[in-house]
């Protein structure tokens, strides 16, 4: 084992999702020595990328399974929609421009396309999926890995930093039950937010973050992102800030993924554990208001909250994962969820008799909406009233945190006293640079891998 | 244990495994480019019995799922779609397979097979001694014409009666509806290039390198398909030149069943024991569960077939025709008469389950 302390690395990559992968492959190709080191075991490889589908990117006309074009004004635009104004223009647009010269640099690594999935038609512009979704991908980035001859270990975590005169020299990684003290000549820190350790969480948003689910690896514990914060890093984004969505109340707790999404909100009436609506359901198309439900959810008391639909409404949604609880009443339903019978009853009578009359358009801003009704549904308010009904449960998922590290356009980070002369930071441990809030379909793999192939060519340069 | 759990029967079990794990794919989909099974099941909401089924024929095992899955064990899911479909169709086909049970046992053993194998040669070596002819040429010498078409001419028929009451139920059970050329058409063009094992955009399948792809297995695959019909067309040529031609074996060199029989004998010996070795470095646990031993002899059979038709050719004349002669009939035999029931039932179910898909694609 001590043969890796000294093996004198060049470039030490701290993470193995997208990011870290992409800045290895990218300093393995100038020739440096390069070790990876990866937090999970080998079948959790990978961080959230193994959950991922597809890559945001620009494209100036038809670029591999890409149709029409997608400008960087455009692409710019749908981020500031979703971030209001909080983001660092500088660094998005750099992320924007280079997704253009990515895909094929993916595709020459291994990275297999495919057209838009079915369910998924509104993103064949702008998103390109990858063909089995982010593990395939990152099998093929380890698999060029191991091509070019780098070494690759995995349950290695990195516990400390070590940086004298804001350079690095080493770091603590306990690897098959060791401690050990590897040194390297640069470093480049790709190992993600810290929405899997739940104190953290807790501590940041309250305790009601116990109660939330994490859609993606449990690994992304923050170690390195505290222990660099600890030694006085440059920080960015919200520190008490998630991003979190409404997902199936019965999804594992980590690694759920995407099968755990339900779309059925804007078809449904949503009540709180005491049969209460809380929210308009049909403010909009539910792609642009998936996000602001996991929040919502969240401020009910337990954190969870019931979506209701009727017969007829059970298949214009993506099928779930789970089945939903079904019942011939309404009363039925309330017990089969654990809902007071009577409130929900009430609930559902109400909203009733405030839908009008007017033509139910699923794939569109209907207008059909509630009248007198506190808080109103906007659109697709049509009576829950053909049995058997239906009932899921909803609860936050959290997705990623927003605090990280500040970064530069060469993805160098500082400290204290300014730049640190031999540390990169890329993917998710970085995003909060770019995105502030909110998030945009496909963008953290587009911030991985433009900031990850950045990191890797500059640490390398920094090393040869 | 519940009474319902103890009455269920394994078939039952394999196809609601099959069923639970399809419906966490539906929910996903990442997979959708690799193969027709995807867009298949897409299609639907709820899986009918006749889904899994059909859904399972189409699935050619390329494992390029399993591989790039997020839901693989480890995670709670479980899923392994590739043995969950692989358990379902082998299941299908000794269901499918006059009598019932013999499918279960020469998929499942690979020394069902291998006895088989041993009785069928053993009989030809009785039928050369018992019934050795009083004139004749070549390996008529040894076997005559007529006593041939008395073993094989029912040997052939047997099994395809067999299998056509199989193909019958299957398109019952899959909701199938009246075939037309179009559907023959893209089922043959996707069977004949084996476009289920090339991943979806060419790059091959995922069998002997784990999650990196290769052609490998699906060249194997196309060498022995091909192989195996060239030797078929080989005999069938000599049957019409023997009965319409009165043109009599043995046969030269640069005659149809030869140009035919001996390049298609290479490539058989070639793809199938290639098959074999490919078989022995892939992931047994992506498979059928407790199939591996029948499938392996089932390959090696083949290769076996192909590789002492070769050996019957190349001796001829000698002292050693009798023996290869038993041997290579014995061979054929085995390989025929269990055709419903081994792996060699895959073929005509696929291309039901590849037909099926054609309809439901137009519709």
């Amino acid at each position: 084992m001590s043969g890796i302390e000294t093996a004198g690395w060049d470039v030490i990559v701290a993470g193995g999702g997208n990011a870290a992968l992409c800045a290895a492959i990218e300093a393995a190709e100038t020739g440096a020595r390069v070790l990876v080191l990866e937090g999970a075991p080998k079948d959790y490889r990978g961080g959230n990328s193994r959950h991922t589908r597809n890559f945001r990117c620009m494209h100036r006309g038809p670029l591999s399974v890409l149709t029409d074009s997608y400008g960087e004004d455009e692409y710019f635009d749908d981020l500031i929609r979703v971030t209001k104004g909080e983001t660092d223009e500088t660094l998005a647009r750099l992320a924007i421009r280079q997704s253009e010269d990515c895909l094929p640099w993916m595709e020459r690594h291994g990275v297999r396309f495919q057209p838009s999935l079915s369910g998924t038609l509104s993103l064949s512009r702008t998103n390109a999926f990858f063909l089995g979704g982010g593990k395939a991908l990152v099998n093929a980035y380890y698999n060029t890995l191991e091509d070019l001859g780098v070494t690759v270990r995995y349950e290695a975590q990195v516990t400390h930093v070590h940086i004298e005169n804001g350079q690095f020299e080493a770091l603590d990684v306990t690897l098959d039950g060791e401690s050990l003290r590897i040194s390297g000549r640069a470093l480049v820190l790709a190992s993600g937010g810290f929405q899997s350790d739940i104190d953290w969480l807790a501590r940041a948003w309250g305790s009601s973050a116990r109660n939330f689910l994490i859609r993606g690896t449990r690994y992304n514990r923050g170690v390195v992102l505290a222990d660099m914060l600890d030694q006085g890093a440059e920080s960015v984004g919200d520190p008490t800030q998630c991003h979190a969505v409404a997902i199936d109340g019965r999804a594992p707790k980590y690694d759920g993924g995407i099968v755990t999404r339900l779309d059925c909100v804007p078809f449904s009436i949503v009540v709180n554990r005491d049969g209460d609506r809380f929210y308009d359901e049909g403010e909009d198309v539910w792609p642009k208001r998936y996000a602001i439900w996991g929040r919502l959810v969240a401020a009910q008391p337990d954190q969870v909250a019931y979506s209701i639909i009727d017969s007829r409404s059970v298949e214009l949604f993506m099928p779930s994962v789970f089945p939903p609880e079904k019942a011939d009443t309404i009363a039925g339903l309330a017990d089969k969820l654990g809902l007071p019978a009577d409130k929900l009853a009430e609930t559902v009578e109400a909203f009733n008799a405030a839908c009008g009359e007017g033509a139910f358009s699923p794939q569109e801003l209907d207008g059909l909406a509630t009248e007198g009704l506190e808080p109103p549904k906007t659109n697709w308010a049509r009576p829950i009233a053909e049995p058997p009904f239906y009932g899921y449960s909803l609860r936050p998922g959290v997705t990623f945190t927003y605090l990280g590290l500040k970064v530069d356009e060469t993805a160098r980070v500082s400290g204290p006293d300014g730049r640190y002369a031999n540390i990169w930071a890329a993917g998710e441990m970085m995003a909060g640079s770019i995105l502030g809030q909110g998030y945009l379909a496909g963008f953290g793999m587009t911030i991985g891998t433009v900031f990850g192939r950045i990191a890797g060519q500059e640490a390398a340069a920094h090393v040869v | 244990m519940s009474f319902d759990a103890a009455t269920q029967s394994p078939q039952t079990d394999t196809i609601s495994e099959a069923r639970r794990q399809v419906e966490i794919c539906n929910a996903c989909r990442y997979c959708e480019g690799f193969c027709d099974a995807f867009p298949a099941m897409f299609a639907e909401r709820v899986f009918g019995e006749g889904d899994i089924v059909q859904i399972a024929n189409l699935c050619h095992n390329c494992r390029g799922c399993y591989y790039s899955c997020q839901y693989t064990e480890p995670h709670e899911f479980a899923l392994n779609l590739p043995q969950a479909l692989a358990d379902v169709r082998v299941d299908s086909w000794d269901r499918y397979g006059w009598p019932g049970g013999l499918g279960a046992l020469f998929q499942r053993r690979g020394v069902a097979l291998s006895a088989a194998l041993v009785a069928g040669i053993a009989l030809l070596f009785l039928a050369q001694a018992m019934l050795t002819p009083a004139n004749g040429e070549g390996f008529y010498a040894v076997l005559s014409h007529t006593v041939m078409v008395a073993i094989f001419l029912p040997a052939f028929l047997f099994p395809m009666v067999v299998l056509a009451l199989g193909l019958r139920a299957y398109w019952r059970d899959v909701g199938g509806a009246p075939v037309r050329w179009t559907h023959l058409r893209r089922a043959a063009l996707r069977a004949g290039q084996l476009k289920n094992l090339d991943g979806g955009q060419g790059q091959g399948c995922n069998f002997e390198k784990g999650d990196r792809y290769s052609q490998a297995r699906r060249h194997a695959h196309q060498a022995t398909f091909w192989g195996f019909l060239l030797c078929f067309a080989s005999t069938s040529s000599a049957t019409l030149m023997h009965y319409l031609l009165g043109l009599e074996a043995p046969y030269g060199l640069f005659s149809l069943p030869k140009l035919l029989g001996v390049p298609g004998g290479l490539l058989l010996t070639l793809g199938a024991f290639g098959l074999a070795g490919l078989k022995l470095k892939a992931d047994p646990q992506l498979g059928a569960r407790n199939a591996w031993g029948g499938e392996m002899a089932f390959v090696l059979l083949l290769g076996l077939t192909g590789l002492t038709g070769l050996i019957l050719y190349a001796v001829s004349g000698s002292g050693a025709v009798p023996a290869m002669l038993a041997l290579h009939l014995g061979a054929v035999l085995t390989l025929f008469l269990t055709t419903p029931y081994s792996k060699m039932a895959h073929g005509f179910y696929r291309f039901a389950a590849l037909v099926r898909d054609a309809q439901q694609r137009q519709a």
